[in-house]
């Protein structure tokens, strides 16, 4: 009887999630991809897949060990951010220097920042970037899907249509269904767009993700590809650019980052929004074929002020104060 | 005079007070010449040189200068030994001249210099702004060569020019800007931690 009386202090009702579960759902839901990008681009794959998560590991360990933290490399943060790492690269991409990519996205994207919670850029994005700035030549040499033969390369779909060698996909000797099933040339995560798609339901399923990113962000690029990406309005291809590249990789998995985006559902719509449009404006402007890696590391730089642009009325308070 | 104190002045430029990683000044030369060590080297010791002279000069008139015209006075100071400095440069080294560029006449309204002249050589004796002005030099020479170092090394596989592996390609993005910010952030991050546990 006295149990009962007595009360604890809030919160009151309790589920299971906790960031161990989350991490590794998002990881099993990213497999899919992973196993059909190596059953695509061969075994070579699976070592940098397998390099990208254990430099990850590894470092995230020795330098939580280093600053006197709990060892938490069990929680799946790591690993899951060497996972996405891997998958934005070439399988022809040299091992070494997927490590140190691996490495970097950890100990200076992340724990410099102050662990888990606090970096401000997406680390596994922030590694990419990294490589591509320092070793751009690498990043950009594609083998061509079910040779596996390191030595024969091919340009990604978006890389032919930056450099007008292309205007639709049917050009490039592609049809939907191979961009769907993953039968291109791109990196090694980012192809199987059928796999993504089951994973990213599944994550919507299970209310991990809201809709509002990824929704924001392919509908601004799609409705931007049309009125402004071809030739004239209505004649730009849609559906490619939007299975093109990394855009379904990118905004189900990466632009969802908890740490790194929006909190509000306001916030998400404007933060998926300025993705696409950065999106946009780099695959048609910009320097890269792909620009959905750098449109959410801009966007995250952004979140505080979206945060607090959208911060929703306290109870009980005046709208604005 | 107190000998160690003396002695303090021209040492608290190379770590303690460290002008690039304590105290944050000169960061634009810092970040665009650090690409090589000899660049670094060559932009340290023109800075330093100008150190000293104008720390010299400002502290031997610093009784006669209007308080109130005293910045366009220690310009004019600073910018005639940056033009000497440029003048030799360009005589005798004219390659390292063309590849500091603009960054040699930038060290008029280098923040370091005129810092040290507004806040020590106009307060001090032309002896300790000598010495101030010494350590200073020092410590940016320093500075701006361990950053130097790391980027040449990372960047192109060189150190002053040597080519020391061919085997792995470098990391372009170290001899970039990003890589500059970089190298430098997480120097004074190190630097923070080691004076942290020298005072605790």
């Amino acid at each position: 009887m006295q149990n009962k009386l007595s009360l604890s202090i809030s919160p009151h009702i309790r589920k299971k999630e906790s960031i161990t579960r989350i991490m590794w759902t998002v990881f099993l839901c990213l497999l899919p991809s992973g196993i059909a990008g190596i059953f695509i681009f061969g075994i070579r794959s699976l070592w940098i897949i397998f390099a990208c998560i254990s430099t990850a590991m590894l470092t995230e360990a020795l330098i939580l060990f280093l600053r006197h933290k709990k060892l938490a490399i069990a929680d799946g943060s790591a690993a899951l951010t060497g996972l996405l790492l891997a998958y934005n690269l070439p399988s022809t991409f040299p091992v070494w220097m997927a490590c140190v990519g691996s490495f970097f996205a950890i100990a200076v994207c992340k724990q410099a920042f102050g662990g888990l919670g606090r970096n401000i850029f997406n680390p596994a994005l922030a590694g990419r970037a990294f490589l591509v700035i320092a070793w751009p030549k690498y990043m950009v040499s594609f083998s061509k899907p079910f040779i596996y033969v390191d030595s024969i390369t091919a340009a990604t779909p978006l890389n032919l249509l930056k450099q007008g060698r292309i205007e639709s996909i049917q050009q490039a000797g592609l049809d939907y269904f191979d961009m769907f099933l993953g039968n291109r040339g791109g990196c090694i995560g980012e192809v199987c767009i059928a796999c993504l798609i089951l994973g990213a339901i599944f994550l919507l399923w299970r209310r991990i993700i809201s809709w509002h990113i990824p929704a924001s962000f392919i509908t601004t690029l799609a409705l931007l590809t049309f009125f402004l990406g071809g030739p004239q309005v209505g004649q730009a291809d849609v559906l490619f650019s939007i299975m093109a590249g990394g855009v379904v990789l990118g905004a189900f998995f990466m632009a969802t980052d908890y740490v790194t985006s929006a909190l509000t559902d306001k916030g998400k719509l404007i933060f998926g929004f300025g993705c696409g449009l950065l999106t946009f404006i780099i695959r048609k402007w910009g320097g890269y074929p792909e620009g959905v890696s750098f449109a959410i590391l801009i966007m995250n730089a952004t979140v505080p002020l979206l945060d607090r642009f959208c911060s929703p009325r306290i109870y009980g308070y005046e709208k604005n104060t | 005079m107190d000998m160690k104190k003396t002695l303090k002045e021209f040492t608290k430029g190379i770590l303690r007070e460290n002008p690039v990683f304590v105290i944050a000044l000169g960061l634009c030369p810092t970040l665009a010449v650090s690409v090589s060590l000899e660049n670094a080297l060559g932009m340290g010791l023109a800075a330093s040189f100008v150190l000293l002279f104008s720390n010299l000069l400002i502290s031997a008139i610093r009784n006669i200068v209007p308080a109130r015209i005293r910045i366009p006075c220690f310009i004019v100071v600073i910018a005639s030994f940056v033009t000497i400095v440029e003048l030799l440069m360009a005589a005798f080294s004219p390659q390292l001249a063309r590849q500091l560029g603009i960054f040699v006449p930038l060290i008029v309204v280098n923040c370091i210099i005129l810092g040290r002249a507004e806040s020590f050589a106009s307060r001090n004796t032309v002896f300790l702004s000598v010495l101030d002005g010494l350590g200073m030099g020092l410590g940016f020479t320093l500075a701006l060569s361990l950053i130097a170092v790391i980027r040449e090394f990372l960047g192109s596989g060189k150190i002053l020019g040597h080519v020391l592996f061919e085997s792995f390609p470098p990391a372009t993005i170290m001899i970039l800007a990003p890589g500059a910010l970089l190298t430098m952030g997480l120097l004074i991050g190190l630097i923070n931690l080691i004076t942290s546990r020298n005072k605790g």
